[in-house]
């Protein structure tokens, strides 16, 4: 293997005078006494590398030396990866003796000694490619495939598979022989470079089905599908974290990545700490068991944040080729933009805007192009659903990663302090943020079918009732409460029953936090019919009245059991608000 | 600070700007910390060769023949429990009478916490103010920063709620704070009687402005010593992080780093994170809470040092003049806090939560009415009313000089809407509502 020298040191930026050949983004590590720090080579200029550290540099010295592996930043996919808890290099953290983690410390994503129950699907004679199913092991909830790796390339003839039994995690579990006749050695583990998407599919196809996510904002008035993605920028603390939690503890998908990238540490042991007890609902099981944590927090090596968020999607993607349905959030793709940045200016590249890399926009966009619906040689369907946060600096939208992302992502959704100042979580932005999917025609056939006739134009009639709210609002604002027509009190209190009684959702309480589509299209109808009413008002201030006892009723429906005593009870009373109202106020 | 033996001394700088100095050395390590004609100086950059150093009392006055020795080791600070009711300098050097430390050294720069590690925060901090207790409800083991204008006085605030609070060990950490605000928290320290367990390291604004760079390292060593080693419960007091982070641009500038937003380096997020990050809940027991103060330009959180900031903290404390009252108060609208969840409506009675909403929501509906009596519009029942409660409400409960029991402020709080208001108009939960309105 390649050897070489450390000739200069700037932070986690280190110059190597390399003595042979050396690849782009080859891993390579500093032995440093007893320590070995792993780097990742990112430009190459005759005979220098430069490589970022995984690490503080702090101690390294000119000449201290440099080998190289030869490999890129890989990852281990097999079973196991469930319900695991990774650094952003997918070193197992729970496996890491002791309370900090030390300089160099390393410790490998899955235990090989660690025994599986395997069954074979695959029969002895079949031709297989990369991505052909082999056989079985349960993880958890999931049958966890085991396929031909995909680095295998062309057809290969399986000449023996073992039998259903228990066998280690490198225990050779079948033999295949390529075209050329040369017999390989299958385990249940291979080994994927993170920053290559995962091929081996047949095809990729559009997006239909509607991804639940148990919020209403979302679900209803902009939906993401299976396969979908979406952004959501936000200033701080308007709430994209508790957002992506929310759809974490929501979502009816068979995998959940979770990626904390360059975030705080105490928002993942929350999740450490909520996620073993709350029941998953696609499965009954526990929430826990589904869900992968990819970690690299912002006080975690800066050059990790990038790997981090390329291990999670590496993840999603193997599951997706078994067939699975999987969901990937990360938070906050700010700061791996911002982990690029810090590089470039080191290297001293000529910067783009705000001082950000050229090339950000055709990272962001890859990036955003792994997800999707994949179908297999064999017809088998996989998805990823990708949902991801960023931080504009200045809650300002006007910069290069919420730009970039704007191109690629198909679902948008505005974060506006002004509703999050206001309290009117989740603070997502009704008519600002958009879903594309809405215009799909395969998802207006979906919700035709799925979820009730002409929801689409419920949805849309929703949705300008809020803009005449909006209208309404500042024409009262401009000319005084006295000086408008009462339509202008009614269309601006009509919104603002949709905003409190629809829009509005809290995500910590029990049962408001998650509404099942059903509960969602009940609702929007009772709001759109109660809007659909219309009443003599003496006064503004009586259409006052009359939609806070309203919304005040709808709250209270939203804070009890879809269809409990309770329920019904605050549905009547809705009923009961109207036939107060019948009477004539002279 | 000796040099080891075996250190050369070099004699040859070959390039010096007002922070740093450039020179040929061999077998130096990053990071280490070593003397410029005396003052101390640390590895930022090595090229060949070449070695750059940070001067952190400034190049002034330093030749291209200056003696530069280096120490063989990063910088480093003396741990004992003796550090307790002591005063230091930005170099761990004691600026109060009492003798020199003798204990073991260690490395500033510590390790990550692994979060498998961490315990989630969920201990109550009280500090018997309402703005804080009530509607930004701390925690121990959380960081958050106070945002305030130059005219607010952040720093007194600051001593009051470290002095309320309950905890063990108190580090405070001043960065380019104005000298009349040193000796107000030596003073507030002394009478409290607690300043036995308080360790100051001071940086005031007549010292070198690089010097502060060092500060919250040592600051955070020992809250780790204190809070790991010993299980005590520590609060961490960082003043001034707009100072620090200003250091933090001149240093990169004299790199010449291209700057990001606001002239600022474009590693500022991983700057102010390395340092917020020390806060921890501990499994063992023992916490850090970091309480800091950004102070704000024109009440500017768009500017980069409290937009990264309140990227990184678990909320913000915003201080701010009520304009109606003219008390100072924590301005329920942009202050946040995000571990409050952990604990309201948990460790605090139940109705905490929607009950603090509420009254935020009502505040806002004042803050409504107020401008629209400013734009010259008549005000209906409903605006007079929350005009009405707003007065109440900043006088019972948001005004940062009271000193109320968790409890009395939600009765305070009940009251005020049962004074103001009818109950459908507050959107709390009716169970609530049954049992805490005031009959
Ligand atoms: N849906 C919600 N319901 C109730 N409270 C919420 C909701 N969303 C956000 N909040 C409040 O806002 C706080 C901040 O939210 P969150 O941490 O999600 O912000 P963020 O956008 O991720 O900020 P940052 O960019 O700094 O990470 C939460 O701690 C909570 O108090
Ligand atoms: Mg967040």
């Amino acid at each position: 293997m390649t050897k070489g020298k450390i000739i200069g040191i700037l932070s986690n930026l280190i110059q190597i005078k390399v003595l042979d050949s050396v690849k782009q983004n080859e891993i390579c590590f500093v032995e440093k006494g007893s320590q070995r720090l792993m780097a990742e080579v990112i430009k190459i200029n005759g005979a220098i590398a430069f490589a970022q550290l995984f690490e503080a540099g702090t101690g390294l010295q000119a000449g201290d030396e440099v080998s190289f592996t030869g490999e890129l930043l890989e990852v281990s996919l097999g079973p196991g990866l469930l319900s695991k808890n990774f650094d952003g290099l997918q070193n197992d953290l729970e496996a890491m003796p002791g309370s900090f983690i030390k300089t160099g410390q390393r410790s490998p994503a899955l235990d090989l000694s660690q025994s599986h129950k395997f069954s074979p699907l695959a029969n002895v004679g079949n031709t297989l490619m990369a991505g052909s199913i082999i056989g079985e092991v349960p993880e958890k909830a999931l049958k966890h495939k085991i396929m031909l790796p995909f680095k295998f390339k062309g057809a290969y003839k399986l000449l023996e598979v073992a039998h259903a039994g228990v066998y280690k995690l490198d225990d050779c579990i079948a033999k295949v022989e390529g075209e050329d006749g040369r017999v390989h050695e299958i385990t249940m583990v291979q080994k994927w470079p993170v920053k290559w998407p995962i091929k081996v599919y047949k095809e990729k196809s559009r997006p239909s089905d509607i991804f639940q996510t148990g919020l209403r904002v979302i679900d209803t008035l902009n939906p993401i599908t299976e396969g979908g993605t979406a952004y959501i920028p936000g200033a701080f603390g308007t709430g994209k974290t508790v957002l992506q939690q929310a759809i974490a503890k929501n979502n009816r998908a068979d995998v959940v990545i979770l990626v904390a990238c360059g975030e705080r540490a105490n928002e993942v042991v929350e999740i450490f700490h909520s996620f073993p007890e709350l029941e998953d609902l696609a499965t009954g099981g526990k929430l826990k068991d589904k869900t992968t944590i990819v970690c690299n927090t912002s006080n975690m090596p800066v050059a990790a944040r990038e790997a981090s968020v390329y291990v999670g999607m590496t993840m999603a993607e193997y599951y997706r080729c078994m067939g699975y349905k999987v969901l990937l959030l990360a938070d906050s793709t700010s700061r791996w933009a911002q982990a690029l940045r810090e590089m470039s200016n080191r290297m001293e590249e000529l910067p783009g805007t705000d001082a950000f890399p050229v090339e950000l926009p055709a990272v962001i966009a890859n990036f955003y192009g792994r997800a999707g619906i994949t179908k297999m040689a064999d017809n088998r369907r996989g998805s990823v659903t990708f949902l991801g946060t960023v931080s504009p600096a200045g809650g300002n939208f006007k910069e290069p990663v919420t730009e970039s992302t704007s191109k690629v992502a198909r679902c948008f959704y505005a974060l506006s302090q002004k509703r999050a100042d206001a309290k009117r979580y989740p603070a997502i932005d009704p008519l600002g943020s958009y879903s594309r999917y809405l215009d799909y025609e395969e998802f207006q056939q979906f919700s035709e079918k799925h979820i009730e006739k002409d929801w689409i134009k419920k949805v849309n009639k929703a949705k300008t009732l809020l803009s005449k709210g909006i209208e309404a609002r500042d024409q009262i604002s401009i000319l005084g409460d006295d000086s408008v027509p009462l339509d202008y009190h009614l269309d601006f209190w009509k919104s603002e029953l949709i905003d409190f009684a629809f829009i509005q959702q809290d995500s910590f309480d029990a049962i408001d936090m998650n509404s099942s589509l059903e509960r969602q299209s009940f609702q929007l109808n009772r709001v759109l019919e109660v809007c659909d009413r219309s009443y003599e008002f003496e006064d503004f201030s009586a259409v006052s009245q009359h939609y806070k006892k309203l919304i005040n009723l709808f709250k209270q429906m939203n804070y009890s059991d879809f269809n409990s005593e309770d329920f019904k009870k605050f549905n009547q009373q809705i009923e009961d608000e109207f036939k107060a109202e019948q009477i004539p106020a002279s | 600070m000796k040099a080891a033996a075996f250190q050369p001394v070099y004699t040859k700088i070959k390039a010096l700007t007002k922070a740093t100095c450039t020179l040929e050395a061999s077998g130096v390590q990053y990071d280490e910390l070593a003397w410029v004609d005396g003052r101390t100086a640390q590895v930022i950059k090595v090229d060949g060769s070449s070695v750059t150093l940070q001067v952190f009392s400034g190049t002034e006055g330093i030749g291209t023949k200056a003696k530069v020795v280096f120490s063989g080791s990063p910088p480093q600070l003396k741990l004992s429990p003796l550090l307790a009711g002591r005063y230091f300098n930005a170099f761990g050097i004691a600026i109060d009478d009492g003798s020199e430390l003798q204990a073991e050294e260690r490395d500033v720069k510590g390790q990550t916490v692994n979060p498998v590690r961490r315990q989630l925060p969920s201990e109550f901090l009280a500090t018997g103010i309402a703005g804080i207790d009530l509607n930004n409800t701390l925690v121990t083991g959380q960081k958050i920063p106070f945002f305030a204008n130059p005219d607010q006085p952040y720093n007194q605030i600051l001593a009051e709620v470290a002095l309320r609070a309950d905890s063990d060990r108190i580090i405070l950490g001043g960065m380019g704070i104005s000298h009349d605000d040193y000796l107000m928290f030596r003073e507030k320290f002394e009478q409290s009687g607690a300043s036995d367990k308080i360790v100051s390291y001071i940086n005031t604004s007549e010292d070198p402005p690089l010097e502060r760079l060092l500060i919250p390292d040592l600051v955070c060593t020992t809250a780790e010593y204190f809070a790991y080693e010993k299980q005590e419960k520590v609060l961490v007091l960082l003043s001034d992080m707009t100072l620090y982070a200003d250091a933090l641009a001149i240093v990169s500038n004299k790199m010449d780093q291209i700057p990001s937003k606001d002239a600022m380096p474009g590693s500022l997020y991983s700057d102010l994170a390395r340092i917020y990050e020390k806060a921890v809940q501990f499994q063992e027991g023992g916490s850090i809470t970091i309480i800091a103060v950004t102070s704000l330009n024109d009440g500017d959180i768009t500017h980069a040092i409290p937009d990264n900031t309140g990227y990184i903290t678990e909320g913000q404390l915003y201080l701010k003049k009520d304009p109606e009252s003219g008390l100072t108060i924590i301005d329920p609208f942009r202050s946040l806090s995000r571990l409050k969840q952990n604990v309201i409506g948990i460790k605090t009675r139940e109705d905490h939560p929607q009950l603090m909403n509420a009254l935020v929501r009502l505040y806002a509906d004042a803050a409504e009415a107020r401008s629209k009596k400013e734009n010259g519009f008549d005000l209906n029942a409903y605006d007079l009313r929350s005009l009405k409660f707003a007065q109440a409400y900043v006088r019972d409960l948001l005004d940062v000089q009271l000193n109320i029991g968790p409890e009395e402020m939600l009765d305070r709080g009940w009251k005020l809407l049962s004074d103001h208001f009818e109950p459908f108009e507050i959107g709390i939960r009716q169970k609530f509502i049954d049992t805490y309105w005031p009959k």
